[in-house]
């Protein structure tokens, strides 16, 4: 196994302190593989969004080792300094809602990644498009969200998700409002997406059917992952 | 980058828009109301200036004869006019009342001035239609603002006057438009009580045994004639020969003739720091209030506008925006509501500045002080809110 990708060591997660603490992850072990898309499944509390959380960095672990591609992210108690550069340049999301910004076009919402990061308009917007191309939803390219239908959204976020190229994306529930057809559709394209640019994807669900595509899942029962082989085999 | 703060109102421009017009009618009366103080003021110096005079001679100890009641005897003019430095001096009275003209009523200031000639201390310096009173009697000049016209009959008291000539921004510190009339009119009309009471003055005076003294022929007659003759006027104004200072020529006025004597800076002093202060007082407490007002209003808009975008912050945070890029929009949000406000405002004010009865004198650096002052409030009033979205959690994206 290769250092790229997303690797965590012994990870854990204690919220609040003394009698009223709790232990939501507990040494939790994970490898992805660039190019490798994992499913992240547990009942409800056993820690999934917790994990997640960790993942993108918006909250600290209070204990192990995480890192995405070459760079150590946490390492017991230490972390990199600008969590939110790291958030923007090498982990991309994607929600169960889409949460566009109301505001901005189908190609801004797109492009405004880039944008932050300094990229020229211009130039965002060609990229914008070209993963807008790549998920079908370039005709949509000058509407407003309010104008899609949640599937199109769905893509779109997709798409804000992958536009900086990012070597990691979480996905939270992406499939949870869409009907099976649309939610095996968005599952191959997030394997497309992770062969075409190598990125190491994590999928968490619930949806009972997209289970059997990942070829591999991590199961979380009280804050302790073990890993299945699935049966799944991506979009093929 | 593209401006996020742009976006959103270009998105929203409907709420914008909206609370801007509110808004700008609230700034709009803001700046009305420092309009009609500096129009206050205004029309306090156009008082000092019309009148002609350099120096205010009035009785003694009082602040007259704009601010407080001053009454001196009307021959004093004589002796002051001959006194060195002194180029002229001319009695003047001032009576505000109601003048009536047919049917309505008008509220003015009239004003007795001495024959003499235009240019005269107290005489209107210019007519914008008709010409100067040139007889003694029951011959006004009205100002404009009256609403009289050329040839029209006004009543003052029991005297009926001809409107020969008219006159242009002749208004008392109150704003009231001037009717000058000949000073033996007005001051009969100062002292002139009705017949009733003229008669039973009469009366009395005959009753009382001091004066009717059938052993002193004349005398009651004498008292009677005493009794219905004013000789009174409320200042004498005084132009300065060339080459005199004000002071040089009050002082030996002052000393001599035991009255008191006001130049052009003190006068100004007593109608804008006493005769308007309490109204000044009154338009800045005002200020005060439609600033906290658009200030609340403001901060209540941006604060709703940032809550219904509280998911999309804790996204932008989460995909790596900025708090500065955040903070940002919100504030250039507030001041873009600030600048639709502003602008309809100024229009606003400047649209109904003419249609109010009093003088109102929009000044430049009123509006651009008040821009400021917009500015200064949106950018406070943004910070709570400010506040409220650097206080969003990007954690709160991904959901629990
Ligand atoms: N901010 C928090 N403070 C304290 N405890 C928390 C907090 N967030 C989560 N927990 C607890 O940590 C455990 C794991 O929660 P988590 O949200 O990760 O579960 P989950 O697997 O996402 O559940 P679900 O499927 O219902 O969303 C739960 O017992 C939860 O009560
Ligand atoms: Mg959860």
């Amino acid at each position: 196994m290769t250092a790229k990708g997303i690797h965590i060591e012994r990870l854990s997660k204690r919220y609040g302190e003394g009698d009223t603490a709790v232990l939501a992850l507990k040494n939790v072990n994970m490898t992805v593989a660039p190019g490798e898309v994992v499913g992240l499944i547990g009942p409800s509390g056993s820690g999934k969004s917790t994990l997640l959380k960790c993942l993108g960095a918006v909250i600290d672990p209070t204990a192990g080792r995480m890192m995405l591609g070459d760079e150590v992210i946490y390492d017991d108690g230490w972390k990199v300094r600008d969590l939110r550069a790291l958030r923007r340049d090498k982990i991309g999301f994607v929600f169960q809602a889409p949460y566009l910004i109301p505001f901005l076009d189908v190609t801004d919402n797109v492009a405004l990644l880039p944008m932050l990061a300094g990229v020229p308009n211009e130039r965002a917007r060609a990229r914008a498009l070209e993963l807008l191309t790549a998920l079908d939803v370039q005709h949509r390219a000058n509407a407003m969200p309010s104008q899609l239908s949640g599937g199109e959204q769905q893509r779109v976020a997709i798409a804000r998700g992958l536009v900086n190229r990012p070597p990691v994306i979480l996905a939270d529930e992406p499939t949870a409002p869409l009907d099976s057809q649309r939610a095996l559709a968005v599952i191959r394209i997030l394997n497309d997406m992770a062969r075409r640019y190598q990125t190491a994807i994590i999928v968490v669900t619930h949806d009972e059917k997209i289970i059997p595509t990942f070829k591999r899942i991590y199961h979380i029962r009280d804050g302790v992952t073990h890993e299945e082989v699935g049966e799944g085999r991506g979009s093929d | 980058m593209i401006s996020l703060a742009g976006r959103d109102i270009l998105h929203s421009w409907g709420k914008f828009v909206f609370t801007g017009i509110g808004l700008g009618l609230l700034i709009g009366v803001t700046l009305t109301m420092a309009g009609v103080y500096r129009g206050m003021v205004a029309d306090g110096k156009a008082l000092l200036d019309n009148s002609g005079a350099d120096l205010w001679v009035v009785q003694r100890e009082t602040l007259g004869p704009y601010a407080e009641s001053s009454s001196i005897y009307d021959d004093l003019w004589r002796g002051i006019r001959a006194m060195p430095g002194v180029a002229a001096a001319a009695n003047v009275t001032y009576l505000t009342m109601q003048v009536r003209h047919g049917q309505r009523d008008v509220r003015a200031m009239v004003v007795g001035i001495m024959a003499g000639n235009p240019g005269d201390p107290g005489w209107p310096p210019y007519l914008v239609a008709g010409r100067q009173i040139t007889r003694g009697h029951y011959e006004a000049v009205a100002d404009i603002a009256s609403g009289f016209q050329l040839g029209d009959e006004l009543k003052i008291r029991r005297n009926h006057y001809r409107v020969v000539g008219l006159t242009r921004r002749m208004v008392s510190s109150n704003g009231d438009p001037m009717v000058f009339i000949p000073l033996k009119d007005a001051q009969e009309a100062q002292f002139l009580k009705d017949n009733d009471a003229i008669w039973m003055q009469r009366r009395r005076t005959a009753a009382n045994p001091a004066f009717n003294r059938p052993t002193v022929p004349g005398l009651l007659e004498a008292v009677l004639a005493s009794q219905t003759v004013n000789n009174h006027v409320n200042a004498i104004l005084v132009r300065l020969a060339p080459g005199y200072t004000p002071e040089e020529v009050a002082a030996p006025i002052r000393r001599w003739k035991r009255l008191t004597v006001y130049d052009r800076s003190q006068m100004e002093e007593i109608l804008i720091g006493k005769l308007i202060a309490t109204a000044a007082k009154q338009i800045g407490m005002f200020l005060v209030i439609l600033a906290v007002v658009s200030a609340a209003i403001v901060a209540f808009i941006i604060y709703t506008l940032t809550m219904d975008k509280i998911r999309e912050i804790a996204v932008l945070k989460l995909i790596g925006t900025r708090n500065r890029t955040i903070a940002k929009m919100i504030m250039q949000q507030a001041l873009a509501l600030g600048s639709i406000g502003f602008v309809v405002g100024k229009i606003a004010a400047t649209f109904a500045a003419p249609h109010f009865p009093k003088y109102v004198l929009l000044m430049p650096e009123d509006s651009i002080a008040g821009f400021f002052a917009v500015m200064l409030i949106c950018v406070l009033a943004s910070l709570v809110a400010i506040r409220l979205a650097l206080k969003v959690d990007p954690a709160e994206a991904i959901g629990g």
